[in-house]
């Protein structure tokens, strides 16, 4: 008796500290450091890249090339402000970049996505050293990157590795252009290639695309910021400032997966999944205490204590616990699954008293009994739940993982609930003498 | 009172009906596949004011995309098409915004590359295969003080490629008549179906263990019949409360969650029936070695079992 008084509070306190969590709801629960809501629910952008590491640096691994890849993303999204981004490696080489309530996808993905590579290249010479042109009479180019010798005698490509920081800048007359001031080491580089070039034109490749072509009047020497002309649009520019500046990606990235969605679907959705629960969660009670009659109504109440607590848990690991449609739609299928043990428990209770047992009796063997039946079927359940996690990593399906991560905490927490709140307040109820007449239980004398 | 064991011929012969006509279904139709295993994009569309169907179907045929299916849903047109870059689409946006002199809404957009749909098909059926094996060596393990618990193991497993099967079945039949097709979240539904499906064969299975160790009859087919007799009211009335929630979620849950609901009602009445009619009887008649005796006594099932 000691026991379940100490349990009583014990759940009353739990209960409590949940219902606190998530009191008053709008302030709360959907409040700035309430749930995390999913894109899906939310509205944002999402993308999944497939990094090509077969063109890694071999010299480093895998995981370093990857890591090095999501750092410089995570400073290029930081830089263009988008708010509470996620990016995160999932599987071997994938990346994925959530940006929630980013309506221009197409801004994103040339921010994210290119690798962000600059270097010059010279114009290529024919055998007379006279330029090489192509059929329409242009200029053609040579496939390398422009060298030069820097201080200790060594031939080094001048490449972004060399920019100390690149900014945007408005010329009246050409519109948005980029800046860049290298380092000492790169200005030497610079100052050689100028040299070598002067009066031929050196071209500008970001991407391996060629960006601008211009001739070199001059030399320019060390400390004078270059600069890089391209017809650029403002966002153009910054975009193109953010990733020189975030340095270039190690890899290429392959786009692979996107997705945005309109926040106002989010929200109808929101809607339509509230009037969903709302009645299932009806016609579930209605069921439970028409057929069970008093456990059934205590069931229902330690039904209520599971979702408040289901949604304490989520408040308070907000942080890991993405709420997305398919979770909701699993944690309303956990509420199903956490009848079922309370179901279990009461067939095998009306049992015991149809043989005659004493309530008392009849509501310990009844958990006794029923122990195993929910442990092994919620194991089984769990096994699935895990590969479903690990199927939705493999491919960046956020609404697999989240349909599975919710499930799983549902289960667990609804096998707490029928074992030990739903039990203690049989057994309060039982010994409390209130209620013996055994109709009360659902069994017909 | 029932009697399980009796008419399990029957309920063999229904199901292997079943299974026959889903596979036939399969080998046919086979299943629809969705961008998540084709690559291709899918947008939800919402115009201010309201378009027809017919006329966005000829718009998108002239911008080359006359592959798009498109579902109407609420106020919303589901499409589904080819690859289209995000820049291409801008473009689908503008012409579409001047031609049907209409507001566009983009209310959801994915596009899937279809160098890693093929992958995700592969991972989605290794994920099926884990599961199925990892439940195996669960169900032979706990079940570990039974003489050969592999077959305990082998018939859960069994009941659940029957609901597996009879999901995919269905999902053909109503891929070749409405269009419906599979996704990622079709999978997460089976996988789902797997988890349920065992959880119901392991109460009952639980019951049968249960009552050999307490020794209530000789004969294992009275066994396993009164364990299912003792267990038909949970059965029934836990899948009666999950369904009524999922049935909610299916009428009300809005267009995103529709297939994977449907999933996962069809899967529960499948894994409800075969965790009584199959799984069950199943084991009784490996146990006592009855698969001859069964063949030839499908027509006098009364004589073999007297």
């Amino acid at each position: 008796m000691k026991k379940n008084v100490y349990l009583l509070i014990f759940i009353a306190l739990l209960f409590g500290l949940a219902l606190w969590q998530i009191v008053p709801f709008e302030k709360k629960l959907l409040g700035p450091n309430g749930l995390t809501l999913g894109l899906d629910l939310r509205g944002g952008s999402q993308l999944l890249y497939r990094a090509d590491l077969s063109k890694k640096d071999p010299d480093t691994s895998d995981e370093v090339a990857l890591s090095a890849v999501v750092e410089k993303i995570q400073r290029r999204v930081n830089e263009y402000g988008a708010a509470e981004p996620v990016i995160q490696r999932m599987g071997v080489d994938r990346i994925l970049v959530q940006l929630p309530g980013e309506k221009d996808i197409n801004r994103a993905i040339s921010l994210i996505g290119e690798t962000g590579q600059l270097y010059f290249v010279e114009q290529k010479l024919d055998e007379n050293g006279e330029p090489e042109l192509d059929e329409e009479g242009n200029w053609v180019f040579s496939d390398e990157p422009a060298k030069a010798e820097n201080e200790d005698g060594k031939l080094k490509a001048l490449t972004g590795e060399y920019l100390k920081r690149a900014y945007q800048d408005i010329d009246p007359y050409k519109g948005a252009v980029v800046v860049i001031e290298w380092t000492s080491e790169g200005a030497y580089l610079f100052e050689k290639i100028t040299e070598a070039n002067l009066y031929k034109p050196l071209a500008i490749v970001i991407d391996k695309e060629i960006i601008s072509k211009p001739i070199v009047q001059s030399i320019i020497s060390a400390g004078t910021p270059g600069r890089i002309e391209g017809n650029f649009t403002i966002d153009e520019a910054k975009n193109l400032t953010i990733q020189l500046n975030s340095g270039a990606l190690d890899v290429p990235l392959e786009l692979i997966d996107q997705r945005d969605v309109d926040a106002s679907l989010g929200a109808d959705s929101i809607k339509k999944s509230v009037l969903a629960a709302e009645i299932g969660l009806i016609l579930l009670l209605l069921f439970m205490i028409l057929y069970y009659r008093l456990p059934g109504l205590i069931a229902c109440l330690s039904l209520l204590i599971y979702g408040v607590i289901l949604a304490a848990i989520f408040k308070i690991f907000s942080a890991n616990l993405t709420l997305t449609l398919p979770g909701i739609a699993a944690a309303i299928l956990s509420l199903g699954m956490a009848v079922d043990a309370n179901v279990l428990i009461f067939e095998r209770m009306k049992e015991e008293l149809r043989a005659g047992r004493s309530l008392g009796l009849a509501v310990e063997t009844g958990f006794n009994r029923a122990w195993t039946a929910i442990r092994d079927s919620n194991i089984t359940t769990f096994i699935a739940c895990i590969v479903l996690f690990w199927l939705g990593g493999t491919f960046g399906a956020f609404m697999v993982r989240g349909f599975a991560l919710t499930l799983f905490v549902g289960v667990a927490l609804s096998m707490f609930t029928a074992i030990v709140i739903t039990r203690t307040f049989l057994r309060f109820i039982v010994r409390s003498r209130l209620f013996i007449d055994i109709k009360a239980y659902g069994v017909e004398k | 009172m029932i009697d399980f064991m009796r008419n399990k011929q029957w309920f063999f012969l229904f199901s292997a009906i079943a299974m026959v006509i889903s596979i036939i279904a399969l080998a046919v139709f086979g299943l629809k596949p969705g961008i998540d295993f084709t690559g291709g994009t899918s947008m939800t569309l919402r115009f201010n004011p309201q378009v027809s169907q017919e006329d966005l179907r000829q718009e998108l045929m002239t911008f080359g995309h006359a592959e798009v299916i498109i579902q109407s849903s609420g106020d919303d047109f589901l499409l589904r098409m080819k690859e289209i870059a995000p820049s291409e689409r801008e473009e689908l946006i503008s012409v579409l915004e001047e031609d049907l002199n209409a507001e566009v809404m983009v209310r959801d957009y994915n596009t899937i590359s279809p160098s890693i749909a093929t992958e995700t098909a592969k991972s989605a059926g290794i994920a099926v295969m884990i599961a199925s094996v990892a439940m195996l060596f669960y169900i032979a393990w706990a079940f570990r003080r039974m003489p050969n618990p592999f077959r305990w193991g082998t018939c859960a497993i069994i009941a659940l490629i029957h609901n597996i099967v009879f999901v995919a079945g269905i999902f053909s039949i109503l891929g070749k008549t409405t269009n419906i097709e599979i996704d990622a979240l079709f999978l997460t539904g089976v996988l789902t179906i797997v988890g349920y499906s065992i959880n119901n064969t392991v109460v009952v299975f639980d019951r049968i263990r249960e009552n050999i160790v307490k020794g209530i009859s000789p004969d294992f087919a009275i066994t396993v019949n009164s364990s299912l007799l003792e267990t038909l009211g949970r059965s029934l009335n836990t899948s009666l409360t999950t369904i009524c929630v999922i049935l909610a979620l299916f009428l009300f849950g809005g267009a995103t969650i529709h297939n994977f609901m449907l999933v996962l009602l069809i899967g529960l009445l499948a894994g409800t029936y075969s965790s009584l009619f199959i799984a069950g009887p199943m084991l009784v008649v490996w146990e006592k070695k009855e698969w001859r005796q069964m063949f030839s006594g499908l027509s006098f099932s009364r004589k073999s079992t007297q």
